[in-house]
C-alpha cells in the first residue's frame, strides 16, 4: 500500500519582523494602487490635472531629476572607488554655483551677458565646473587622503564635518542672504514645442546639458584609459596598483570627475531656479544620494537613472499617488475586487506564490475601503514631495534592497 | 620622578581645568550680588547689602530703612535699579539671514527711541546686546530664555516674527516680563478680535503692529471689491504669520462672496515650485495671494511666469515681500502687497517724533533708508515701553528705581490715545495696542523700490 507522498511538513517560524514586512509590502501596493487608479478617475471624471499639466509635472521632473542624476554620479563614483560616502559633495555643488553667480553677475553687469547670451553661458559653465571640481579636489587632499587607511566610517565622518565647514565658510564670506542670477534672455526662455511638449527654451537646454554630460561621462570612464583605470580600482585597490595603475591619481581623477558634474549641475540649477545662497547644497546633496542608492551605489548608468526616477518621483508622486486616495472606490468595482482578492488570496497560498497573496491582500483591502466609502483627502499636496520622494526610495529598497539596476561594489566589500 | 609626574599628569590637567572655570564663573557672578536685587514671582527672597527684605507672596515688607518707603512687590515681583545703574530693557529682533531686512530697522527704530527718550527719573536706559530670534521658533524660544532667566530685565521690544514670539511670549509671560512687538502680526498671539484670547496669547504681550485679521480683511475688500476678482488662491508657508494671514483672508474673503479654490503651503526652503504653481493654475483663480517670506517667495514669483496658466492670475502678496531683496526682482513688478499703512503724515509721538524727523535721523545715524515696513512700529513700540516705565518707577529716597511689574503690565493694557509715529495707540485686553491701519501699494518699477513701497492704491483703516 502505497499513500501519495506528502510534502514534508514546513516548520513556519512566526517572526514579528517578517510579518511587518509584509504588511508594509500589501499596504504599499495597496496605497500606490489606489492612488494611481484614483489619479486616473478622477482625471476621467474631470477632477483632476489637465494633460498640459500633466505634461508640464513630467517635464520639471525629468529636469530635476537630470540635476539629481549628475550630483548622484559623484556620490557614486567616489562610493565605487573609496567605499565611503562623501556627505560633502552637496557642497562642492553649491561652491559651483555660487562661484558662478559672481561671473554670471559680472558678464551681466558689463553687458555681455544680454548681448552674446551663448558665449555668457559657456563662461559660467567653466567657471562653475572649475571651482567645483578645485573643491573637490582640495577636499580630497585635505580631509580624506590621510584617511585613506582609516576605518570606513571616519572619513565618512570627516565628510559630514566638512558639509557644515563649506557651508558656514560661505555663509561667512559671501552673506546668507539668496543671490539671484541675472534673468535668461527672453529668446530663450519663451516655451518651445518638442515632441508635443511645450516646454521653456530653458528646461529644453538644461535637459540637451545633462544629456551630453551624462553621455560624456560614460563615454570616459568606459572607454578611455583613466576610466578603465577607474573601474579598476573601483574593483579592487591592491590589484590594481600592482597592474601600475597610480592609485592615489586615479582617486583624486574620480573627485575632479565628480566636482565637475557637480558644476554643470550648478549651472543647470542657476537657470531653472535662479537663486542660490549657501543652504542650497544640503537637500540636493541627500536626494542625490538617495538617488545613488536607488539606482544602485556604484553603479553609474544606475545614479543616473536612479536621478532622472526620483526627480519624476517627486514631481508627479503627489499627484499621480496622493490626490487619488481622495477618489473613493466605487461600490460595484470594490465587490470584484473582494472576490478576485479572495481568490488570489486563497490561490497564492495554496501554490505558495507569495506575490500573488500580496496583490490579493491589497485587493481585498482597497474592496473594505470602497465599502467603507473611506477617502483621504490631502490638503496641499505639493508639500509632500519630500515625503514621496523619500518614501519611494523606502519601499524600492524594501522590494529591491541591492536597488534598481544593482549595485558596484569593490571586492573587498562584496566579500 | 618622569614617570610620577606621568602618572598624575591627567589629573593635574583635569584639576588645572576645574580651577579655571570655579575662577572665571566665581568672577562672574559676583558681579550680580553688588547692587541690585531683584525678587522673582513668588518663589526667592534675596537680601541686599542695604538689608532690607522683601519676602513674595506675604503682605509685609520690612525695611530697617525709612519706614513704608518701598512699596510692596506685586504678584511679579519688582525690578529695583540702583543709583548709577542703567534700566535694563532688551531687543529681540531678526536679525541675521534672510530676514535680517525686517530685524535690523525694527532694531534701529529702538535704538533712536532710547536715544531721544532721554533717562527716566535720573537712569539711563541700557539695551545690552540685541538678541536674534531667527525668525523662527527655535530663536525665540532660546532667546525668551535668555531674557525670562535674567531677572533684571523689565522689558523687550520684539520679536520681529509672529513664529519666534510664539515660544518668546510665553517664557517671557512667564517670568513676569513684558514683552511688546512692532511687527508680529498674527491673531493667535493676541486675539480674534470678538474677546477670544488667541492660542499663542499670554499676559504680558503688546503689539504696535496691526492684527492680521485686519490685514486679511483689508486685502479680501481689495481683491472682491476694488478687483472685482471671484476667486482666489492662497499659498503660505506653515509659520503662524503667514498661516494666519492666509486663512483671514480666505475667511474674510468667504464671507464677502468669493471663493478661495486653492488653498496650500510650501515651505520655507522649497526652491522647486512647479508642483504647487501647477496645481493653482489648474484650478484657474483669478489671483493668488502668497503672504509669505523670501526665499520662498522669490521662487514662486519667477517660477509663475515659467508655469502654463499664470498669465491671468494676478499676483499679491503681503509685507513679508515689501522687501529689497524681493522688489528688486523684474517678477515682482505688476504685483500688489498689502502691509501696514506707511503714510503718516504729520503724526507725531508722545515725545514729538514725526516719521520725517526719524528717517533724517535713521539716515544720519546708519546711512541708509529702512529696509522694512515697521521701524515706526518699534519707535512707538519702545516709547510706549519707556513712558510706562516712567509712569509706574517709583524713586525711593536712596536712588533705587523700584518698578514693579504687575503695574507696568496694568499701565500698559490701560494705554488709551497714545500718540505714535503710526497713529493713536490704544491697548485692548489681549495686547493689541496697534493703530490698525493697513493699506494695498502697487509696485511697478523694480528699479524705484521706495516709490512701490509707499503706492497706496487701498486704505482700510476700521479705526478711523
Amino acid at each position: 500500500m502505497t499513500t501519495t507522498a506528502q510534502s514534508p511538513a514546513r516548520t513556519f517560524k512566526f517572526s514579528w519582523t517578517d510579518s511587518f514586512l509584509w504588511a508594509i509590502r500589501v499596504m504599499a501596493i495597496f496605497v500606490i494602487v489606489w492612488g494611481f487608479v484614483g489619479a486616473i478617475a478622477l482625471g476621467v471624471e474631470g477632477n483632476g490635472l489637465s494633460l498640459e499639466a500633466w505634461k508640464q509635472l513630467f517635464i520639471a521632473g525629468v529636469a530635476n531629476g537630470s540635476m539629481y542624476g549628475l550630483l548622484a554620479l559623484g556620490y557614486s563614483m567616489v562610493y565605487g572607488v573609496l567605499g565611503f560616502i562623501n556627505f560633502a559633495h552637496g557642497e562642492v555643488f553649491m561652491v559651483g554655483a555660487i562661484v558662478g553667480f559672481y561671473a554670471a553677475n559680472a558678464l551681466f553687469d558689463a553687458g555681455i551677458w544680454e548681448s552674446n547670451f551663448i558665449l555668457s553661458i559657456l563662461i559660467v559653465l567653466v567657471v562653475a565646473m572649475a571651482s567645483s571640481t578645485l573643491t573637490a579636489v582640495l577636499i580630497e587632499k585635505i580631509a580624506y587622503r590621510p584617511l585613506r587607511d582609516a576605518p570606513r566610517l571616519i572619513p565618512l565622518i570627516t565628510s559630514i564635518g566638512i558639509s557644515f565647514f563649506i557651508q558656514n565658510a560661505v555663509a561667512l564670506l559671501v552673506g546668507p542672504a539668496v543671490k539671484t542670477y541675472p534673468a535668461v534672455p527672453t529668446w530663450l526662455s519663451d516655451p518651445i514645442n518638442v515632441f508635443g511638449f511645450r516646454v521653456p527654451g530653458t528646461v529644453v537646454l538644461v535637459l540637451v546639458l545633462a544629456l551630453i554630460s551624462m553621455v560624456g561621462l560614460w563615454l570616459f570612464v568606459e572607454r578611455s584609459t583613466t576610466g578603465r583605470a577607474m573601474r579598476a580600482v573601483a574593483e579592487d585597490k591592491e590589484i590594481a596598483a600592482l597592474m601600475g595603475i597610480n592609485v592615489d591619481k586615479v582617486i583624486v581623477t574620480t573627485f575632479a570627475v565628480g566636482g565637475a558634474m557637480a558644476g554643470v549641475a550648478a549651472l543647470l540649477w542657476a537657470l531653472m531656479f535662479r537663486g542660490v545662497s549657501f543652504i542650497i547644497g544640503f537637500l540636493p546633496g541627500i536626494k542625490a544620494f538617495t538617488a545613488a542608492v536607488l539606482g544602485g551605489i556604484g553603479n553609474l548608468v544606475g545614479a543616473m537613472l536612479g536621478g532622472i526616477l526620483l526627480g519624476l518621483f517627486e514631481g508627479l508622486g503627489p499627484n499621480i499617488v496622493l490626490r487619488g486616495l481622495s477618489w473613493q472606490i466605487p461600490v460595484a468595482f470594490a465587490v470584484v475586487l473582494l472576490i478576485v482578492g479572495l481568490a488570489a488570496v486563497i490561490g497564492g497560498h495554496n501554490t505558495k506564490r507569495t506575490g500573488v497573496v500580496v496583490l490579493g491582500a491589497a485587493a481585498v483591502l482597497m474592496a473594505i475601503t470602497g465599502f467603507a466609502g473611506f477617502t483621504i483627502v490631502i490638503p496641499g499636496l505639493s508639500q509632500l514631495k519630500d515625503v514621496v520622494a523619500f518614501t519611494a526610495l523606502i519601499l524600492v529598497l524594501i522590494f529591491k534592497p541591492a536597488g534598481l539596476f544593482g549595485e558596484r561594489l569593490s571586492k573587498e566589500d562584496r566579500a | 620622578m618622569d614617570d610620577n609626574l606621568k602618572k598624575w599628569l591627567p589629573w593635574i590637567a583635569v584639576a588645572a581645568v576645574a580651577l579655571i572655570v570655579i575662577v572665571v564663573i566665581a568672577v562672574n557672578s559676583g558681579g550680580d550680588d553688588e547692587a541690585a536685587t531683584t525678587t522673582t514671582a513668588g518663589t526667592e527672597t534675596t537680601t541686599s547689602a542695604g538689608d532690607t527684605t522683601t519676602t513674595a507672596a506675604p503682605d509685609e515688607t520690612t525695611t530697617t530703612a525709612a519706614p513704608d518707603e518701598k512699596p510692596e512687590a506685586g504678584p511679579l515681583g519688582a525690578v529695583e535699579v540702583a543709583p548709577g545703574e542703567e534700566i535694563q530693557i532688551r531687543s529681540l529682533q531678526a536679525i541675521t539671514g534672510d530676514v535680517a531686512f525686517l530685524g535690523i530697522p525694527n532694531l534701529r527704530g529702538t535704538e533712536l527711541a532710547i536715544a531721544d527718550y532721554g533717562q527716566i527719573k535720573g537712569h539711563s536706559v541700557g539695551l545690552g546686546t540685541p538678541l536674534d530670534d531667527l525668525c523662527l521658533a527655535e530663536g525665540g524660544a532660546a532667546a525668551g530664555q535668555t531674557i525670562a532667566s535674567d531677572e533684571k530685565v523689565i522689558g523687550t521690544i520684539g520679536t520681529s516674527c509672529s513664529g519666534a514670539a510664539v515660544p518668546a511670549s510665553k517664557l517671557i509671560s512667564e517670568s513676569g516680563g513684558v514683552l511688546i512687538s512692532p511687527s508680529n502680526t498674527s491673531p493667535s498671539l493676541t486675539s480674534d478680535l470678538v474677546g477670544n484670547a488667541g492660542n499663542d496669547y499670554n499676559p504680558g504681550y503688546y503689539r504696535t503692529a496691526h492684527n492680521d485679521l485686519y490685514q486679511g480683511a483689508a486685502m479680501a475688500e481689495f481683491v472682491f471689491n476694488e478687483l472685482g476678482f471671484t476667486t482666489a488662491a492662497a499659498i503660505h508657508d506653515g509659520d503662524p504669520y503667514t498661516d494666519g494671514l492666509a486663512t483671514a483672508f480666505k475667511n474674510a474673503y468667504e464671507a464677502l462672496g468669493g471663493e478661495v479654490v486653492v488653498y496650500t503651503a510650501v515651505g520655507k526652503e522649497d526652491t522647486d515650485m512647479t508642483g504647487v504653481l501647477t496645481e493653482v493654475a489648474a484650478a484657474s483663480p483669478q489671483a493668488l495671494f502668497f503672504p509669505i517670506f523670501p526665499p520662498a517667495g522669490n521662487n514662486i514669483a519667477i517660477q509663475s511666469k515659467t508655469v502654463d496658466g499664470f498669465d491671468s492670475i494676478q499676483l499679491i502678496a503681503a509685507d513679508g515681500l515689501l522687501v529689497d531683496n524681493f522688489m528688486e526682482l523684474k517678477e515682482s513688478e505688476g504685483m500688489y502687497f498689502s502691509g501696514p499703512n506707511l503714510d503718516y503724515g504729520s503724526n507725531a509721538s508722545e515725545i514729538g517724533t514725526t516719521a520725517a524727523d526719524f528717517l533724517a535721523a535713521y539716515d544720519a545715524a546708519y546711512g541708509e533708508a529702512p529696509t522694512a515696513s515697521f521701524w515706526a512700529h518699534s519707535y512707538d513700540a519702545t516709547v510706549l515701553l519707556l513712558s510706562a516705565i516712567d509712569e509706574v518707577s517709583v524713586e525711593l529716597s536712596d536712588g533705587t528705581l523700584f518698578i514693579d511689574r504687575q503695574a507696568l503690565r496694568d499701565q500698559l493694557t490701560a494705554t488709551s490715545s497714545f500718540g505714535g509715529i503710526i497713529g493713536t495707540l490704544s491697548c485692548d485686553a489681549f495686547g493689541d495696542c496697534g493703530a490698525q491701519r493697513v493699506s494695498v501699494v502697487l509696485h511697478t518699477d523694480s528699479t524705484d523700490i521706495a516709490a512701490g513701497k509707499t503706492n497706496n492704491v487701498f486704505e482700510f483703516s476700521p479705526n478711523g
